[in-house]
């Protein structure tokens, strides 16, 4: 595949440097802040998306991988005086070797069986972590403010995460383009349809399977070292809050679980739905009823959620947004 | 020594509690092949039950008849909204609709209720049992789930609707074939173990102080207990409480309360990889 | 005659304690076609599944071109050069035509890239006549199309040895004919083919030998005059006498 020559790489390549632009050279630190959530949503929603849309695996507890990359990231820094991109480059890479031995195992269960075995294995890890002690137990990691100061000071070293994350979730988008357009991701496909008969035409499932389970831990597991760097801190309740992985669930369906475009668009407008919940009067403690009530809605009305909905209008946009 | 058996017979008792909250999701799963997320949630819609009427003047004991009546109801009523109009879709498609119930229960009773703790507050006995002392609202927990139990044995080997459930849940086209009417069957089934999860929330919450987030930690005790017991086999499901509070109990006094949820958890994924039909066998 | 393409050695398959399949053993050549015939539940489509590594079998070999395939999962058997349908079509539903035949062409014996696997799919899907369909989805053909797609995703593998499970049962006359024709030009490649079916007129014709199961067992094996006048094969179909009085149609 020529990826120069497709407008969608271009498109990925432009919501990437808008994300990373409009905040920076304005020096608007109040809407970096919002979105660099709106990102990290985006990266969440989108390597789920490998799971759920690309191979119809319900993963629950998705959000381990960030929480296993933001303690393995902070670990290395306070503990180990690691700069911060060998740091969240580790931690990717052993969230992401982690995800591939445990995946031979969960993944040779189906549907609901993987879905509780994912909530199961979120849970283990956030309360093993939450009594071990080498990671500061329920009180979780610090940053000393010297690890700010090898990046010229903590208001530059914001910038620069910042603008780490944002490159994570174009890296985030373009993988999942550029699985969708492969052989592979062919393959995962043929999985989600039936799993049986894509092993009968001849794809390894189990090592597809446990391929994309692997793949969708690395980028994630790298926001979350950037992320939790950013805060300075990481406790167990905020590294592996289910409930956040429930709600890249949702932000998948809403936008369309299987598209690339979806997953991105899914993500977006539901950050900005949860920001606006927050904000107005009366309905900050709705916002749980309204993302469950969006989710059964989708459910039940659009289960291909805004792009399934887009492509049933204009059919020829299956081309163009992938 | 009597240290720990005080703490494993302390296990056994709310270990049949949570037997009676396992049996509720067990037998919708067994039933019609769902998974239901929001268990936990209607687990602590049962402890504010409980709570309000006691609060409005009725004993929690009394109370715990109104409280599966309630449901009941209210399973039945998820099952006509959420899950009736997917039951034949993926099961991606109900383990979501019933998560997207979940997730309402939980934020309207956060934004009601807050996440501050209740508590059931009634005079309560300790006893002495063969020499080691528990409190009344404990056993009386241990005994209630054993009666639910046994009344819902009673129902669906006795009765003729219970028989229908059976059949239901064994063929659903050859029940239908049979004349029985599926749909109902499924929504009853769901208002049954709907009732259940409640049940066993109100006994917890004669037990503890619970907030509306509760139920999360009671809704995977019940995974783990009917993972152990085999999904979709109830009787599996009050020994896989039993073992799980046997657990707890035996391990109590040797490690920290917070390290057993690590302990189940990991038995959890274990029983789903090794033992993926449970260490009775149930269905697949 | 031209070489073993595969033998089934002494197999057998227990499901707890019912043998599916019990005890078979036979040969095929290359370039034949073997009928697999037998009544309602003999163990054919089980049989089938121990064959390309569905299940594994209790006891007994599998070998195919000389080599054994025992208990290889599926997907390493099609990949060297067996493929096949299934009784009950499995399209993949939410994926066009096309797409279900590129995945058979990708995963296959050749195991092509994403672009040459494109162009077989093509061809492969004007062979069976699908031509006008690479767009649909495939969970909206009718059965007369899914059935033609199973084929032709598992001609798309390019296999050497092809296994059909029924892939007349449901169709009617003219849809039977359109079949059998796509089935005649398969073996024209010198693609040799092992097929289950109920049509017994159908099956006479296109085998060269059949080979017949009931209750898990062998039964007879043989040219089709020979199975059709065996009488231990039609006091085996007498259970099922819609099937006898095909079997003895054919013969007159
Ligand atoms: N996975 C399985 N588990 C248990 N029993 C099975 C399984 N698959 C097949 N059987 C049983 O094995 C026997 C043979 O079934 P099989 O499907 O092979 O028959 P068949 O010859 O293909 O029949 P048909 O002509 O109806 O397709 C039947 O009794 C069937 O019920
Ligand atoms: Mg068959």
């Amino acid at each position: 595949m020529k990826l120069l020559s497709r407008p969608f790489f271009w498109l990925i390549v432009a919501v990437t440097l808008l994300y990373a632009l409009l905040p920076y050279l304005g020096g608007n630190i109040t809407l970096r802040e919002t979105l660099v959530l709106s990102a990290i949503y985006i990266i969440l929603a989108a390597n789920l998306n490998l799971m759920i849309g690309y191979t119809g695996y319900v993963n629950f507890g998705s959000i381990v991988f960030f929480g296993l990359g933001g303690y393995l990231t902070l670990w290395l820094i306070a503990s180990h005086h690691w700069g911060l991109y060998p740091a969240v480059l580790f931690a990717g890479l052993v969230t992401s070797l982690l995800a591939f031995l445990l995946g031979f195992g969960v993944l040779r269960l189906r549907g609901a069986y993987f879905a509780l075995a994912t909530i199961g294995i979120n849970e283990a890890v956030k309360d093993f972590v939450a009594n071990f002690e080498p990671w500061g137990g329920a009180e979780g990691i610090f940053l000393p403010f010297t690890a700010f100061k090898a990046m010229g000071g903590p208001a530059k070293a914001l910038w620069t995460v910042y603008l780490l994350i944002v490159l994570v979730m174009g890296l985030s988008l373009l993988l999942t383009y550029l699985v969708k357009r492969s052989k592979f991701g062919l393959g995962l496909f043929a999985i989600r349809e039936d799993e049986d008969a894509a092993m009968v035409l001849g794809v390894k499932t189990p090592l597809y399977k446990t391929l994309a389970y692997s793949l969708s831990a690395f980028l994630p597991a790298v926001a979350g070292g950037l992320y939790f760097f950013k805060n300075g801190s990481v406790i167990p309740d905020e590294a592996f809050n289910l409930h956040l992985s429930i709600e890249a669930i949702v932000m998948v369906m809403l936008g369309g679980q299987g598209t690339v475009t979806g997953s991105a668009v899914g993500a977006f407008l539901y950050e900005r739905l949860r920001g606006l919940l927050l904000t107005l009067p009366g309905l900050s403690n709705f916002h749980l009823v309204i993302a469950g009530a969006l989710l059964l809605l989708i459910i039940l009305f659009a289960p291909g959620g805004l792009m399934g909905w887009l492509y049933r209008v204009w059919p020829r946009l299956r081309r163009v947004l992938e | 020594m009597p240290e720990i058996l005080a703490s494993v017979l302390d296990g056994l008792l709310i270990g049949l509690v949570y037997g009676l909250a396992a049996i509720g999701l067990t037998l919708i799963f067994g039933v019609m092949d769902v998974v239901n997320l929001a268990h936990g949630a209607v687990i602590a819609l049962g402890m504010f039950a409980v709570y309000f009427l006691f609060e409005s003047g009725i004993h929690p004991y009394l109370g715990l008849v109104i409280v599966a009546a309630i449901g009941l109801a209210f399973g039945v009523f998820v099952y006509l909204i959420a899950v009736r109009p997917i039951i034949d879709g993926p099961p991606l498609m109900t383990l979501l609709a019933t998560f997207s119930v979940s997730m309402v229960i939980i934020g309207v009773g956060t934004a009601l209720w807050s996440t501050s703790p209740y508590n059931v507050d009634f005079p309560v006995k300790t006893l002495n049992l063969f020499g080691y002392t528990v409190t009344s609202a404990r056993l009386v927990a241990a005994l209630a789930a054993v009666l639910v139990t046994a009344f819902l044995y009673t129902f669906l080997y006795r009765t003729t609707l219970g028989k229908a459930v059976r059949a239901v849940a064994n063929n659903r086209e050859a029940a239908e074939l049979m004349g029985i009417p599926s749909q109902q069957i499924l929504a009853l089934a769901f208002g049954i173990g709907t009732a259940l999860a409640m049940l066993s929330g109100a006994l917890i919450a004669t037990l503890f102080p619970f907030t509306i987030l509760s139920g999360g930690i009671y809704e995977l005790k019940s995974f783990v207990a009917s993972v152990l017991g085999g999904l979709g086999n109830p009787t599996g499901a009050l020994f896989g409480g039993v073992i799980l509070g046997l657990i707890e109990g035996a391990v109590a006094p040797f490690i920290k309360v917070s390290w057993t949820n690590v302990i189940e958890f990991v038995i959890f994924v274990l029983i789903l990889l090794f033992f993926p039909t449970g260490l009775f066998g149930g269905r697949r | 005659m031209s070489r073993v393409i595969l033998e089934v050695e002494r197999v057998t398959k227990a499901f707890g304690g019912l043998l599916a399949v019990n005890d078979v053993s036979f040969q095929m050549h290359e370039g034949e076609i073997l009928g697999l015939i037998g009544p309602n539940g003999a163990g054919k489509t089980t049989l089938f599944n121990l064959i390309n590594g569905v299940y594994k079998p209790t006891k007994g070999h599998i070998r195919f071109r000389g080599e054994d395939i025992t208990g290889l999962p599926p997907y390493e058997v099609v990949k060297k050069g067996l493929a096949r349908t299934h009784q009950i079509v499995r399209p993949l539903n939410e994926m066009t035509v096309l797409e279900n035949v590129v995945v058979g062409a990708c995963f296959g014996a050749d195991n092509l890239g994403l672009e040459p696997a494109a162009r077989v799919a093509e061809e492969v899907l004007e062979f069976v006549g699908l031509a006008d369909f690479h767009e649909t989805l495939a969970g909206k053909l009718n059965l007369a199309q899914k059935k033609r797609l199973e084929v032709a995703r598992a001609l798309a593998a390019q296999p050497k040895l092809l296994l059909l499970d029924e892939v007349l049962a449901g169709l009617n006359p003219a849809e039977v004919e359109r079949m059998l024709g796509v089935i005649r030009k398969i073996r024209e490649q010198g693609i040799s083919i092992l097929m289950i079916e109920h049509i017994m007129q159908a099956i006479m014709s296109l085998s060269d030998r059949i080979v017949v199961l009931n209750f898990g067992q062998k039964l007879a094996e043989g040219t089709p005059e020979e199975v059709a006048s065996d009488p231990r094969v039609i006091e085996a179909y007498l259970g099922d006498p819609e099937m006898a009085k095909k079997i003895l149609e054919e013969e007159a």
